[in-house]
Formats: C-alpha cells, structure tokens, sequence
C-alpha cells in the first residue's frame, strides 16, 4: 500500500504545484491520476518515485519512502516517464536490462537470473522479435512498449506511468492501455497512472483523483469523479456522461456560446 | 508457422570477437612501431629478439629495440589508451558525443599544472609531473563543467564552447608563465605540442600505477555508464545517484588524462576518434566500449607516432600534429552525424 500525507511540493521560485495532497492506494489498486495541464500530475508522479524533495509523508507500507535508500526505493516503485530518453544506438534488451539496476551491486554486473527476468520482460511486452533491435529503429507504438518492459523487469509493485497514452492516436493509446491491464492480470502489481483522456481514464482505472491547481478535487470510483458538473468546473468544459457496457465515456457537448 | 525469434548475443558479454582483433591490432602496430626507422631492423628480427632473446643482431640493435624503441611503444601504447578512455568516460557522463579530454580542456588544464611545475620549480621530481597535472586538469574539468551548464543547460555545443574558452584561457595562463621564464620555453614547447621521445622506461614506470588504477576504475563503471545514458532523473530513478557516478568518473578520467599529458603533452583528438570508432563497430554499451577502446586507443597512438617518425624523417613531427591532423576532419563529421543531440 502507498499512502501520501499533507504532501506539500513548490517550485524553486516558491510557487506551489502541490499543497496538502493526501491519498491512500490499496495493493493490486490501479489508480488514475487527472487534472489540466499543469495541475501537478506528474509532479505528484515524480515525488512519489522519490525524485523531488517535498514536504509530508509518502509512505510504502509501513516504510517512510524518505528513509529508503535510493536502490531499495527503486525496487519498491518503477516510474516511466512521458518521454523516456532512448538512446539511439541501444538495443531494446539492452534498455530492458537497465531495469535490472536496482537489484545490482554498485559496479557489479547482471548475473543469468536478470537476463532471465529481462527476456520474461520482453515477452511479456511481445518484443522478442524486436530484442536485438536499435531503439532508434523503432514505432512510436514500439518504444512505449519498450519503456514498459525496462519497468516490469525492475519487478518494483509500484508502477508509476506518466501519460501512458500521450502522443498515441485513439487505437494505440486503447492498445496501451489494455496491455497494462494485461500486464496487471500476470502480476500483481500497484499502479498509478497520470492520464489526459477522460473516456480512458472511465474504462480502465479501478479508482480515480481529480487535481486542480495542486489539490485534490475529487477521489473515488470513475462514476464519482467523472461527474459532468467536475468537468465543467475543472476543465471549463461541457460535457456529457454516459455508461458503455459498464464502462463511462465523456462527450464533449457543443454549447454554441464563445 | 511461426518463425523463432533471433537468437541474441548477451548484451551483459563483452564483444570478444572485437576485443581480440583490437588486440591483434594493438600488437601488429607495436611490432611496427619497434620495426621500423633507420634500424633497418626486420619484424622476424624484433620477434626473434622479444620473445628468445638470442638473435644475431649487434649489440646497437639489441640497445635500440630495448632502450629506445620498446619504451616508447609502451608509452605510446599506454598514453593513446589512457586518453581512449578519457575521452569515451567523458562522452558517456556527459552524454555528449564532442567529448574529449583535449575539447574539454582538461588537457589544457593539466598542460599548465604540468609547466608550472617544471618552470616554477625545475629542481622537483618528475612523479610530481602528474600529479600537478591532474590539480590542473581537475580545475580545467570543473571550470568547463560548470560554465558550460551554467550557460546551456544539457546541450553539447556549449560545453564544447565553456571546453574551448577554459582551454583558451589556460593555455594563455601557460604562455605567460612560460614567458616570464624564457629559458626553459623550447623544452616546455616541443612538450606542448605532444611527444613520445623517451629517456628509457622512467616514464613508462611513472605511467603504469595511473594507468592501472585509472583503466580498472573505469572499467568497473562501464555498466553505470550505460545506467547515466538514459538521463540522470531516470538514473535516479532506477536506484543510482547519478551526480555521486559522474563525480567519480570524471575524477578518475581526468586523472587518466592528467597522467597521459605529464609524460607525453597535449595530443588531441584521441579520445575523439578512438571511441567514435569502436561504438560504429562495436555498437554504443560502454560494456564493450570501454575495453575495447583503451586497447585500440593504444595501438592508434603507436601508429600516429610511428607516422609522426617517419613522415619527415630524420626529422620527427609532434605527434599531436599527426592526430589533430585526422581528429580535426574526424571532428567534424562527428559533428555533422551528432546534429540531433546538439541543440
């Protein structure tokens, strides 16, 4: 379980991203992150990876995640990025492999074991075929499965993914997502996604929080948060809400003011 | 039917196939460099000697391979591997493909700590040469480092550029102390430009120790290396501080090239051309990098020395003027080919 309290973050300039953010996800949870630009998402992401200073608690269990050492954070919590830095000449196992760093010595070197778990990594991310590949050959599609399979074989139970469907078209970005809620139906992991699309952010998260300017707006169930009038309010969008075979879709709704 | 996947090399192995022909090269190009100048040894004649002993030949040629010829090899050998490293180390901590200990102006910076020494104080012990160096080549690494971040942030040009002034500045710094005390000027200038003229093995052993520590420190960091690749937050975030990695690279890379540059002067471009070409033959993990290029690093210098004997013979060119010579073309294609990273 990861619990964050009174989690407070601002900027070098004193400005504030994060004020007093609190939540609790349960272990197996998978929890959808949503807000505008700008409301802290990634930020609230990032801290929990242990990559910000900040004010307040995040926990792991019972463990305060700021008395973790780095390596032993890294093994509890995998973060992917919205925009991964590939490097060009890599091959994807190789990338893959770097998920294994946590579980290293400091200048030791990967044994069978983690070559073993970086194969299962690709294959579970369909990439064996692509294994041997330079990451600069690759789909847009391909790379983000690529960036999965680096955080599946750091084998952490946290999983933190930014923006898993930024910058993919409509069946990419449902393939995406599905394939998370595959990888979930494997092993059990925690996951917590930061997401811009509100009918995804309906079908796929057990559980949902609204931010705005840096606070919690709304917690609970998709059908709790999704409500027409939290969008109107927050995105200053009108919408309307509907249930899809049990699933909720969002459809903006022409107003015809300016 | 579905076709199996690829079989995969393991990418955690070094590349032995090119280890070995790396090797091979690094002793082709010493049994030439022993081989050949106005000797008129044959390399039957050199093998003979290396490895019996007992051969026909004179006891002038006995002297020449083992006193003269054998000892700059190895320097050669063991100053192009150092600056190899150096300049790979430097690619990869500061993943910027311009890199090199020369560009950087931790060559410049050991330069002026090495002549500041031999001028200031010509009565010191030569095993003070490095160290003075590496004082001066950390402050150059530091200056460069902190100018060219403070200026643009993670972009390659503008370390380059903070590398450039750094340099500019101390070799500035250099020519004035020097200026002051025109009499040791011709011995700290034909040194400037770079040379491998020995006395014997005293360099080769001043050499060694810096050689040994700095080659395994960094070969122990080729996996770190390739961990800082993918940026520093996600270094961090896969468990490695990568600020405590770079420290200790750059320290041990600039000793490499602070011990490379108090025994043989500037020599630039090494650490450019070497690494460049091992990562297109080799790929870019620096598993197999780093190895692979300290041993072709010294078979390059070996050659770039034996040219620099035998281009204008009986004269000897600075062999600096043979590696800028292919470096600076080099350099710019690097730099044509790298036009995505440099923003």
């Amino acid at each position: 379980m990861i619990s964050v309290e009174v989690l407070s973050i601002a900027y070098q300039s004193g400005q504030p991203v994060l004020r007093d953010v609190g939540f609790a996800v349960e272990e197996g949870e998978w929890l959808g992150l949503l807000g505008p630009n700008g409301a802290g998402k990634s930020t609230l992401l990032r801290a929990i990876a242990g990559l910000l200073p900040h004010q307040g608690v995040i926990r792991f269990g019972a463990a305060d995640s700021g008395s973790l050492r780095r390596r032993d954070r890294a093994r509890s919590v995998a973060l992917v990025p919205q925009e991964p830095v590939m490097p060009g000449g890599m091959t994807v196992i190789e990338y893959v492999l770097l998920g294994r760093t946590p579980h290293l010595p400091y200048l030791g070197s990967e044994g069978a074991a983690d070559l073993a778990q970086a194969r299962l990594a690709t294959e579970m991310l369909d990439l064996e075929r692509l294994a041997g590949r330079m990451l600069s050959q690759l789909s847009g599609g391909e790379r983000r499965r690529v960036a999965l399979a680096r955080a599946i074989c750091q084998q952490a139970e946290v999983l933190l993914l930014d923006e898993p469907t930024g910058a993919l078209d409509i069946g990419q970005g449902q393939k995406a997502l599905e394939l998370i809620a595959h990888l979930r139906s494997l092993r059990p992991m925690t996951i917590i996604t930061a997401m811009h699309d509100l009918t995804l952010a309906g079908q796929f998260p057990d559980r949902l929080i609204l931010l705005a300017d840096g606070r919690v707006v709304a917690d609970g169930p998709p059908a709790q948060v999704l409500t027409p009038e939290h969008i109107r309010t927050i995105y200053r969008a009108s919408v309307e809400v509907v249930t899809v075979n049990g699933g909720l879709a969002v459809v903006p709704m022409r107003t015809g003011t300016r | 039917m579905a076709v199996p996947p690829p079989r995969l090399r393991d990418p955690t192995r070094l590349r032995w196939g090119w280890f070995l022909a790396a090797c091979a090269a690094l002793l082709v190009s010493a049994l030439a460099g022993i081989t050949v100048g106005p000797a008129g040894l044959t390399p039957a004649q050199v093998i003979g000697e290396l490895v019996t002993g007992g051969s026909e030949l004179s006891d002038t040629q006995r002297a020449i391979i083992w006193d003269i010829r054998l000892p700059r090899v190895v320097l050669g050998g063991l100053v192009g591997s150092l600056l190899s490293l150096a300049g790979a180390s430097y690619q990869g901590v500061f993943r910027n493909p311009l890199a090199d200990p020369y560009l950087l102006g931790v060559a410049a910076g050991g330069g002026l700590g090495a002549t500041a020494v031999i001028v200031l104080w010509p009565s010191a012990d030569t095993r003070l040469l490095p160290v003075a160096a590496f004082a001066g080549a950390l402050a150059a690494a530091g200056l460069t480092y902190a100018v060219g971040r403070s200026v643009g942030g993670r972009s390659a040009v503008s370390l380059i550029l903070a590398g450039v002034a750094v340099a500019a500045f101390f070799t500035a710094l250099q020519t004035f102390v020097l200026q002051r005390n025109s009499e040791t000027i011709r011995q700290v200038y034909s040194w400037i430009l770079g040379r491998l003229a020995t006395t014997g093995w005293k360099e080769v052993l001043l050499m060694v120790p810096y050689a040994l520590a700095c080659g395994a420190g960094l070969m122990l960091h080729r996996r770190l290396l390739d961990v800082l690749s993918v940026g520093d937050e996600e270094a961090e975030s896969l468990g490695v501080s990568s600020s405590r990695v770079r420290t200790t690279v750059v320290v041990l890379a600039t000793l490499a090239t602070a011990a490379a540059v108090a025994v043989s002067g500037l020599i630039a471009f090494v650490g450019l051309v070497v690494p460049h070409t091992v990562r297109l033959l080799v790929g870019t993990s620096y598993r197999s990098l780093i190895p692979i290029s300290a041993v072709a690093g010294g078979a390059f210098l070996i050659l770039a020395d034996m040219a620099a004997r035998t281009v204008l013979s009986p004269l000897e060119l600075p062999i600096g003027v043979i590696t800028a010579f292919i470096g600076a073309p080099f350099f710019m294609v690097v730099l044509r080919t790298s036009r995505r990273y440099v923003t």
